[in-house]
């Protein structure tokens, strides 16, 4: 029988997958604040299985580590609260895709080292392995060689917890393939991909819940700039890659395939 | 002059692959003092393929830990590496090997580091990176004053090293046994009848959701849809990608695609590949999912929708057609 995990998701939050984006100088996302949010999607996955594996391994825990704004962190957690147990620990910074994974990094392991009744030695660091703001993949291993972790794991899809307590891990490789590990046990790191596990359905008892405990740590919530130090950015653009496209309406079926076979033959 | 040091790491064969000869040409573009360092269960073939590189040293670091990616002797290696060559500039090819690995080493080192890196250059004397944030949505160009700074390259965006290979000399690096609690055990391939990713094809053959529909006669074909499909991968091998409402499907207990796995998902929350070509079916183009068409240079689509997304400025041609009917058609031309 496996020991209790405690398990640490870091997540943050990002504009809306379905919202129009434009930088501004910062650089920094127009109207950002404005913009809905969601929980970073490959980071809202590492949640879930969090909870799957805790709810499976009696007397763990799950922590969900949150730098980025208060505000819209609180607006977000209105929903994410309701899918799945966690206790929620904020430091009030920012959540650009422009700022430094290192200072991000930074500022979430001394956010995690502060955890009350954390237990390092069966500690799991899971999060997304790429945010859909950044997208570098690089905090979650900055913050295991910050914590002394060395046993690291990226695009998780699969986590196994067997009989003697060790960890077989699949992490996506090039390919479509996956790579098997077999860990000895916590603490280790994982940046998960999708996962294998279906987005719960709301359950509000679970989300009030949470909210008991959301709304303190929203309030405790300590600022956390990032300067960026050293970090310039010469340009930010989006690019122009609006095509005219050909729109063909008259042509049968077989006379589509030919045109297809053709292009694909060139 | 920045010194700037090449990471690589061996394939199973001890050759480089791909995307550290691309890798290779970036760094090479950089004129500045080159050091190559190859980990691996054997380096000297991968040396060998770079003796032309005009490198003022090879480094290496060769035992039977190295034949696996493994984080702990990766990052290692890595480490004694970037000291042995004390370069301040340090690109590697963004493999889900070194994707891994390199973060790490970098905080080791007090160092930075950027990926998915499209381009390097040096514009003044001073080193500039380029790579894609929001999920390919918009370009940043962006400088760095630490040191080391490092940078994984994305696979495909430089020509390949094709200098010829020679015998090189190498400076080995001995390494003393490092602890780790992780075994590699083995690789699986997806769960599918047959591999559907080729990262290396020619054409994306992207399926939609629209394959698993009620067609014209009030019921889906989600079998003959699979079989469409699969016969237009092995008559053209080209790669399956999926768009995100298809691959969710198996979660909600609806007819799937057995073939269609979260691996294939295309898009802000899949995968970003490069393939000259790409063909969309039964697929809406909407901006979540075009976003990993980033890197995809011609772009065709068949929808049954003229107003579909790409008909807005994001494919080249729309088909505006029944795409069982097109793909049946365009199978037994392949044939």
């Amino acid at each position: 029988m496996s020991k209790p995990f405690h398990i640490v998701v870091c997540a943050s939050i990002v504009p809306d997958p379905l919202q129009t984006l434009e930088p501004v100088a910062g650089p920094a996302i127009k109207n950002e604040l404005m913009l809905p949010a969601v929980l970073d999607p490959w980071a809202s996955h590492a949640l879930v299985e969090a909870a799957n594996l805790a709810q499976k391994t009696p007397g763990s825990k799950v922590w969900l580590v949150a730098l980025g704004p208060k505000a819209k962190l609180q607006q977000v957690m209105m929903t994410v609260a309701q899918k799945v147990p966690f206790e929620l620990v904020v430091a009030d910074g920012p959540s650009s895709g422009f700022t430094d994974s290192f200072e991000t990094a930074e500022a979430l392991a001394r956010t995690i080292e502060a955890l009350g009744g954390l237990d390092r030695a069966n500690l799991l660091l899971f999060g997304g392995w790429e945010s859909a703001s950044r997208g570098s993949g690089t905090t979650l291993q900055i913050i295991g060689e910050r914590l002394g972790i060395t046993e690291q794991f990226l695009g998780v899809d699969r986590l196994t917890v067997l009989a003697d307590g060790s960890l077989e891990i699949l992490e996506r490789i090039a390919g479509g393939k996956h790579q098997i590990s077999m860990c000895s046990g916590p603490p280790a790191v994982l940046g998960w991909a999708t996962g294998h596990l279906p987005v719960p359905a709301n359950n509000p008892q679970v989300g009030m819940a949470n909210m008991r405990l959301a709304m303190p740590a929203l309030q405790r919530a300590k600022a956390t700039p990032l300067r960026n130090e050293g970090l310039t950015f010469q340009s930010v653009t989006i690019p122009k890659q609006q095509r005219e496209t050909k729109i063909v309406k008259d042509l049968s079926a077989e006379q589509i395939a030919q045109e297809i076979v053709a292009w694909v033959k060139e | 002059m920045e010194k700037v040091l090449l990471l690589t790491h061996t394939e199973q064969d001890g050759t480089l692959g791909s995307a550290a000869l691309e890798t290779l040409h970036a760094a090479q573009a950089l004129h500045g003092e080159l050091t190559i360092g190859i980990i691996g269960a054997s380096t000297h073939s991968a040396a060998d393929q770079v003796a032309a590189a005009g490198a003022n040293r090879i480094l290496t670091i060769e035992a039977e830990a190295f034949a696996q990616s493994r984080y702990a002797t990766d990052a290692a290696a890595i480490e004694a590496l970037c000291r042995a060559s004390g370069a301040e500039l340090i690109l590697a090819p963004h493999t889900s090997r070194f994707a891994r690995a390199v973060p790490g080493v970098a905080a080791r080192l007090s160092g930075r580091v950027d990926t998915h890196a499209t381009s390097v250059s040096i514009v003044d004397g001073v080193p500039e990176v380029s790579r894609w944030f929001y999920r390919q949505r918009m370009e940043g160009v962006l400088t760095r004053t630490q040191r080391p700074w490092f940078v994984l390259v994305e696979p495909g965006s430089y020509p390949a090293f094709s200098g010829a290979a020679g015998q090189s000399t190498i400076q080995r690096i001995q390494m003393p046994d490092i602890p780790t609690r992780t075994t590699v055990t083995g690789i699986r391939a997806p769960e599918a009848d047959e591999q559907t990713i080729r990262p290396d094809a020619k054409l994306l053959f992207v399926a939609g959701a629209g394959w698993t529909k009620k067609q014209p006669d009030g019921a889906p074909h989600t079998q003959e849809a699979e079989q469409l499909i699969l016969g237009m991968l092995r008559a053209s091998k080209a790669s399956l990608g999926g768009s995100k409402s298809l691959v969710d499907l198996s979660g909600e207990g609806q007819a799937v695609l057995k073939c269609m796995t979260h691996l294939n998902q295309v898009g802000q929350t899949g995968s970003t590949p490069r393939h000259q070509k790409g063909l969309a079916t039964c697929c809406h183009g909407e901006e979540p999912h075009v976003v990993g068409w980033r890197f995809v240079t011609e772009r065709r689509a068949v929808n049954l929708d003229p107003n579909c997304g790409w008909a807005r400025g994001k494919a080249d041609v729309l088909y505006v057609a029944d795409a069982f009917a097109v793909m049946r058609e365009v199978n037994r031309l392949l044939g």
